[in-house]
């Protein structure tokens, strides 16, 4: 043990320092445990979403036989998505809201694309607690805002898919998309 | 284990005389569950309930690595190959049942365990890790049992994993991300399916490695009894085996009577119909419910439906189920009261009994369809239930006179058993203990 001591005593940088071993020791433990964090940041990493799940994020949607008042179910991200041709009626309903009013306050306007305000594009999850709301097919319940209808917990939604009544807490949400052409759209 | 009147473990023949002197394994399942293990000589029945549990897990783990051999972790094929599980591998359909209503009584009598715990104030010292370690063993038992809920690919495995992942979304910034990174999607898929199953499989291995150590941490001071006087002397006690492992053998024969009468007769009282509708992303079935096990909480959790100080109810919600069960960890330092059995506690035990009733409340409202007034009786059953722990018990425990305590185990047996004439000649049998009378 006396050859330790006098390797501590050589160690020593002056009064109340830190001795060589002590350094040596921390910096060994704390690079130690740089590299555990390393390997955890894949085995973590692993869990989100693949490549391939990834090269599904955005679809392309043909919208040339949707006809005003008709809409259509398809899927994005595999949830599904609606997209639907607004009558004038259903336009003119949906800008009367009195936007404050609204537990989400959005207008038809911010919720669609510039000078394509017939083309209403929402996911088709309620944002209570992901259920499909009806509305989307034909004869379907659209709830009394002749929007869509969520028949888990009553969440009603109105023309341009903005909550109005029931638990949902936001507007039926509106993916990122551009119009690639007047009949086609790029959704994600 | 804990007493040193415990009986010693000799090894007569010599073959196990080398084994233990290589691996004392022997001897260490002889001082847990055998002959040396010391155990208040009055307990009751409820005291079955962690054995069963036991048993329980074991059906679980049998059953399910049997089912595992049949089944396929792939969208495409799960739901097929559950059903081919039950139509066409010899007794496929025994395993299966039996593993889902092995789920449903092992909840029963984990239910059954913790309330016991609950009366008797086993959570009390010395005993407190037995109680932290117990929740965690529950904790665990609920994250299998929704994953294993989700495997067979049905509209309900489907759309539960879609709500429960979805509570995770509720919490701010961080939410959705956590969302995907748990189902590996942006819905649950084939990514989802797969680590649930991995999950799934590891889980009830993990948990039993935690009842070893719940019943170590409960070896330490020993058992509870239903007086809540700690043992004062060998007198108060009787070796596990033959005692308890007979009184054990006798509730495993109600045990299997029961769970039988469900398997054969009424295998999917407890399921849904609509789990054996193949999982479809585009329809949602009319009326989401989980397994009943989980009611009382998904009442909470949807108690709440407006709006607080900016935190949406949906968020409240999912932090109101999650206190539910996390508050319980805190429960030994809650109530202070010195008495631990609510046969000696004549305030704590009516609160005891509301408090049953409160969750039953619960767990039915948890079950029916989230309209009125099954959500407004939910709001004042989960204030309650809130109420009980954080208010009303500390309040019990400092103004409660609780009834004098026997002065031993044995006392209070022989009071029981002499009984009639004698009872009145022990009156207020006191707090101070007294010399015992046992042989």
């Amino acid at each position: 043990m006396a050859s330790v001591e006098h390797t501590d005593s050589q160690g020593l940088s002056g009064e109340g320092g830190v001795r060589r071993r002590d350094f040596i020791n921390i910096a060994a433990v704390s690079f130690a445990g740089v590299g555990a964090v390393a390997v955890v940041i894949p085995l973590v990493d692993q869990m989100n979403p693949s490549a391939d799940v990834l090269a599904l994020a955005s679809t392309e949607v043909d919208i040339s036989s949707i006809q005003p008042g008709q809409a259509i179910k398809t899927t994005f991200r595999s949830q599904p998505l609606f997209v639907r041709h607004l009558t004038d009626k259903e336009i003119a309903e949906a800008d009367k809201v009195d936007v404050s009013s609204l537990r989400d306050p959005q207008t038809l306007e911010e919720r669609t694309v510039d000078g394509k305000k017939q083309w209403l594009i929402t996911m088709g999850v309620c944002t209570h607690l992901g259920c499909v709301p009806l509305g989307a097919g034909e004869g379907e319940n659209r709830g009394e805002f002749g929007g869509y209808f969520c028949p888990c917990h009553g969440s009603s939604y109105d023309t341009a898919a903005r909550i109005r009544k029931g638990p949902a807490p936001k507007n039926l949400e509106v993916p990122k998309y551009s119009f690639t052409s007047d009949t086609a759209i790029l959704v994600g | 284990m804990s007493f040193p009147w415990a009986e010693h473990y000799t090894p007569k023949h010599p073959a196990m005389q080398w084994i233990d002197e290589k691996l004392p394994l022997p001897r260490l399942v002889y001082n847990a569950i055998g002959a040396g293990y010391p155990v208040p000589r009055n307990l009751n029945y409820f005291w079955n309930f962690g054995v069963l549990a036991g048993l329980a897990l074991v059906i679980q783990i049998v059953t399910g690595v049997i089912m595992a051999m049949h089944y396929g972790a792939n969208t495409l094929v799960a739901f097929g190959t559950v059903e081919q599980t039950m139509r066409d591998v010899n007794a496929g359909w025994l395993m299966r049942y039996a593993h889902a209503n092995g789920a449903s009584f092992f909840f029963i009598v984990v239910y059954l365990h913790i309330f016991r715990g609950l009366f008797y104030g086993s959570y009390k010292a010395p005993r407190e890790m037995v109680w932290l370690l117990g929740l965690v063993i529950f904790l665990l038992m609920m994250a299998t049992a929704f994953m294993g809920y989700v495997l067979p690919w049905g509209q309900m495995s489907y759309w539960g994993a879609k709500v429960i992942t979805g509570l995770f979304g509720a919490i701010p910034v961080v939410g959705e991300p956590i969302q995907t990174w748990l189902l590996g999607g942006f819905a649950p898929g084939n990514a989802s399916l797969n680590r649930f199953f991995s999950l799934h499989f590891l889980l009830p291995f993990v948990i039993a490695a935690v009842v070893i150590l719940h019943i170590w941490a409960l070896h330490i001071p020993g058992s509870s009894n239903p007086t809540g006087v700690e043992v004062k002397g060998p007198q108060d006690t009787v070796p596990f085996h033959p005692y308890y492992t007979a009184k054990d053998g006798f509730g495993v024969g109600v045990f299997l009577i029961l769970f039988s009468i469900l398997l054969f007769f009424a295998p999917n009282y407890l399921g849904h119909p609509d789990n054996y509708i193949e999982a479809n992303p585009l329809s949602t079935p009319a009326h989401i419910v989980p397994e009943w096990y989980f009611w009382p909480f998904y009442a909470i959790l949807r108690a709440f439906t407006v709006d607080f100080f900016f935190v949406p109810a949906k968020l409240l919600g999912v932090l109101a189920m999650f206190s539910a069960i996390l508050m319980l960890f805190f429960l030994p330092w809650l109530d202070t009261s010195p008495v631990r059995s609510g046969n000696y506690r004549p305030t704590f035990k009516k609160f005891f009994w509301i408090l049953i009733v409160d969750v039953l409340i619960l767990g039915y409202c948890g079950g029916a369809p989230a309209a009125e007034p099954y959500v407004m009786i939910s709001q004042v059953a989960g204030a309650y239930y809130f109420a009980h722990f954080l208010i009303i018990l500390p309040l019990i425990s400092r103004f409660e006179r609780p009834l004098p305590l026997p002065g031993s185990i044995t006392e209070s047996v022989l009071n029981r058993h002499n009984i009639k004439g004698e009872q009145d000649a022990l009156p207020g049998m006191g707090a101070d203990p007294q010399p015992s009378n046992a042989g």
